[in-house]
C-alpha cells in the first residue's frame, strides 16, 4: 500500500463486544438495506409458502394458515458478508422445524427461492434443530418489505445473504446447489466465524 | 431510506465495469435475453448495494449481468445478455 | 488544451494522483476542489472521476463525482456537496488543503456525456448537485462557442443553494441561446419570479422544447431523475432522447 490520504480517518468502526463479533466484523446502530433488484411487492392474498422438491408429498400453507402455525419471538446477532454485523436483534416467525415437521425426505440440501428471482442454498441440518426460521417481524413490527417483508428466511448462525428476503418456499435437493450469490464467486456455505466468504475461503 | 433510491444507471457501474474491459462498457448496446429490449448500458438499471452489482433490464428488470469482486478476483456472469455491440 | 478521451485507446483504468491547485467555496455546503493531475488523458464533459481515500490503518473509502470543469480547460474541477454524515465528502470539503495530493481514476462513463458536436436543442435538468456535469456540459459548450440551443432547469432548496450562481447568471446574459431557470423549492427570495416548487411536468412542459426535440439529461438525487424522466416521457420525450445520472444514497 502506497499512498496515504493526508488527515483521513473514515468512519469510526466499531469492533464491538469481544467474543460475540466474527473476524473482519464491525457493529452498526441502523440496519443497512442491500438489495440485488427492485423490491416484490406482493400481495397477501397471493403469498403462499410451499416445501416443495425431493419430498414425498409437497406442503403449501397460505398467509392466513402460516401465521396459524406456532411462532416464536427470538433475539439473535446477525452477521452481513459486507461486514457490518447488529447484536441482539428480536424476530418473530415460525420455525422451519415446524414447516418440515411431516414433510418425509432423505434430501440432504435445500435451495431457498423468493420472489424477485432469489435464490441461496443450505444443507438441510442448517435449518433445522432450532437454527432457522421463517420470519414475519422485526423489532416488534411487521417485517417491512424492505427487509424482506412481508416474510425472510433466518439462518442467524450463517452470513446474512443466506437469510433469504421475500421467501416464498423450500426446495429440497439430494445435491448441493448453488443460489444467487453462490454461483458467482460467494461461499456455498458462509460460516461467518470462520470467514467463509468467497469461494475457496 | 426509500427503496427506491437504490436503483441507479449504468454508469454507476462504469467504473467497476473499466477494471475489468479495457474499453466503456456504457456506451456498448446489448440484448436482453429476456426480452428482447435492446438498449445502451448506460441505460440499464444498477443495484450496487449487494455482495455484488446487479445490471437489469430498463424494461423487465430481469438480470442481465451481474459483477463480484473481491481485492483483485473478479465473478462475471452475463447470460442475461445475448449479445453485446461495442464500438472500441 | 482540450484532448479527448478517445475510446480505442484506452488501457486498464489506473489510479493517479492529483495534486490540489485551488479549493472554491460555491456555497455553504459546497466546495470546488481544482486539481493539478500530470498525465491527465482528458475528458468529455458528463464523465466523472473516482476519488479513493485510505488511512494510515489501510482502511479505503471510494466515491465517484461528476467532473466539473470543461474538456478545454486546463485543470481539472470536481465539486463536492458536502454531506453531514458523510464518511468522504467532509474530508474533501473541510480538511484538504492546496497542496494535498488526491488518488483518482477515470474519466469514467460515455452514456452520460454530451459534446457539442452532437448539436441540440440541449435540455439539461438538474437537482442539487445533479447540476455539477450539467455544467461541466455548459462550459465545454461555451469554450467551443457554439451556440446550440440550450436550456438549464436547475432544482435547489433556496437561492443560497444554488451553485455557480454568478457564472450561469453571466453565460445566460451573454448568450441568447442559452436559458437558465430556476425551481427554488424550500425557500424563495422576496419578488422572486422563477419556479417556486418541485419540478412537475407543467414546469417541464414549458421548459422543454416543442415536441422533445433533441437530447435531454437529467442528474440529481434519484428520486428527483425518476420524476423528471417520467414526466419528460410523458410530455414527448422518446425515452432513448432521456438520458439519466441517477445520485443515489451512496453518496458521501
Amino acid at each position: 500500500m502506497s499512498f496515504v490520504s493526508r488527515g483521513f480517518r473514515g468512519k469510526r468502526r466499531d469492533e464491538g463486544p469481544s467474543g460475540r463479533m466474527p473476524p473482519g466484523q464491525y457493529l452498526v446502530d441502523d440496519f443497512p438495506v442491500l438489495s440485488a433488484g427492485p423490491t416484490p411487492r406482493t400481495p397477501l392474498e397471493e403469498w403462499d409458502f410451499a416445501v416443495t422438491g425431493a419430498v414425498g408429498e409437497p406442503k403449501r400453507w397460505t398467509w392466513e394458515e402460516f401465521r396459524a402455525l406456532p411462532s416464536e419471538t427470538l433475539t439473535k446477532d446477525i452477521h452481513c458478508v459486507t461486514k457490518w454485523s447488529k447484536l441482539d436483534t428480536v424476530w418473530e416467525g415460525v420455525s422451519v422445524d415446524t414447516l418440515l415437521e411431516d414433510v418425509e425426505s432423505a434430501a440432504e440440501y435445500v435451495l431457498a427461492f423468493c420472489d424477485g428471482g432469489y435464490t441461496t442454498n443450505l444443507p438441510l441440518e442448517d435449518v433445522t434443530d432450532g437454527k432457522a426460521w421463517i420470519a414475519y417481524s422485526y423489532d416488534g413490527e411487521p417485517l417491512d418489505p424492505e427487509h424482506g417483508g412481508p416474510a425472510r428466511l433466518l439462518v442467524p448462525h450463517l452470513y446474512f445473504w443466506k437469510s433469504a428476503k421475500w421467501v416464498r418456499g423450500l426446495r429440497l435437493l439430494d445435491e448441493d446447489e448453488p443460489g444467487f450469490w453462490e454461483s458467482l464467486g460467494y461461499h456455498m456455505y458462509g460460516d461467518p466465524w470462520r470467514e467463509q466468504r468467497y469461494w475457496g475461503d | 431510506m426509500d427503496e427506491q433510491d437504490l436503483k441507479l444507471d449504468g454508469n454507476a457501474a462504469a467504473g467497476l465495469l473499466r477494471e475489468l474491459f479495457a474499453f466503456e462498457l456504457t456506451t456498448a448496446r446489448g440484448r436482453c435475453e429476456n426480452c428482447g429490449a435492446v438498449a445502451e448500458v448506460g441505460a440499464v438499471s444498477v443495484y450496487a448495494n449487494a455482495p455484488g452489482s446487479v445490471l437489469r433490464c430498463p424494461q423487465c428488470e430481469s438480470v442481465l449481468m451481474r459483477i463480484v469482486s473481491n481485492g483483485g478476483r473478479y465473478w462475471l456472469d452475463v447470460r442475461g445478455i445475448s449479445w453485446l455491440e461495442i464500438r472500441a | 488544451m482540450a484532448r479527448a478521451a478517445v475510446l480505442g485507446r484506452l488501457s486498464r483504468i489506473a489510479w493517479q494522483l492529483g495534486a490540489v491547485a485551488e479549493l472554491v467555496d460555491e456555497t455553504a455546503r459546497v466546495k470546488t476542489l481544482v486539481l493539478e493531475v500530470p498525465d491527465w488523458a482528458g475528458h468529455r464533459a458528463g464523465q466523472h472521476v473516482d476519488v479513493r481515500l485510505t488511512a494510515e490503518d489501510g482502511y479505503q473509502a471510494q466515491r465517484s463525482y461528476s467532473i466539473a470543469s470543461a474538456p478545454e480547460d486546463e485543470r481539472l474541477a470536481i465539486t463536492v456537496e458536502r454531506l453531514d454524515d458523510g464518511e468522504v465528502s467532509p474530508y474533501l470539503a473541510e480538511e484538504l488543503v492546496v497542496g494535498d495530493k488526491l488518488e483518482l481514476r477515470g474519466p469514467i462513463g460515455g452514456y452520460f456525456v454530451w459534446e457539442v458536436e452532437q448539436g441540440g436543442p440541449l435540455l439539461l435538468v438538474g437537482g442539487g448537485s445533479g447540476v455539477v456535469p450539467l455544467v461541466a456540459m455548459l462550459r465545454h459548450r461555451a469554450a467551443s462557442g457554439a451556440r446550440v440551443p440550450t436550456r438549464l432547469l436547475y432544482s435547489a432548496r433556496s437561492l443560497e443553494d444554488v451553485i455557480y450562481r454568478e457564472e450561469l447568471g453571466r453565460l445566460a446574459a451573454s448568450d441568447d441561446e442559452l436559458e437558465v431557470a430556476y425551481a427554488l423549492t424550500r425557500e424563495q427570495p422576496a419578488g422572486w419570479m422563477g419556479y417556486a416548487r418541485r419540478v412537475d411536468e407543467e414546469i417541464l412542459r414549458e421548459v422543454s422544447y416543442p415536441s422533445g426535440e433533441g437530447l435531454a439529461f437529467v442528474c440529481g438525487p434519484t428520486r428527483f431523475v425518476e420524476t423528471v424522466a417520467d414526466g419528460l416521457v410523458a410530455i414527448g420525450y422518446a425515452p432513448e432522447q432521456v438520458r439519466t445520472e441517477r445520485f443515489g444514497p451512496t453518496g458521501g
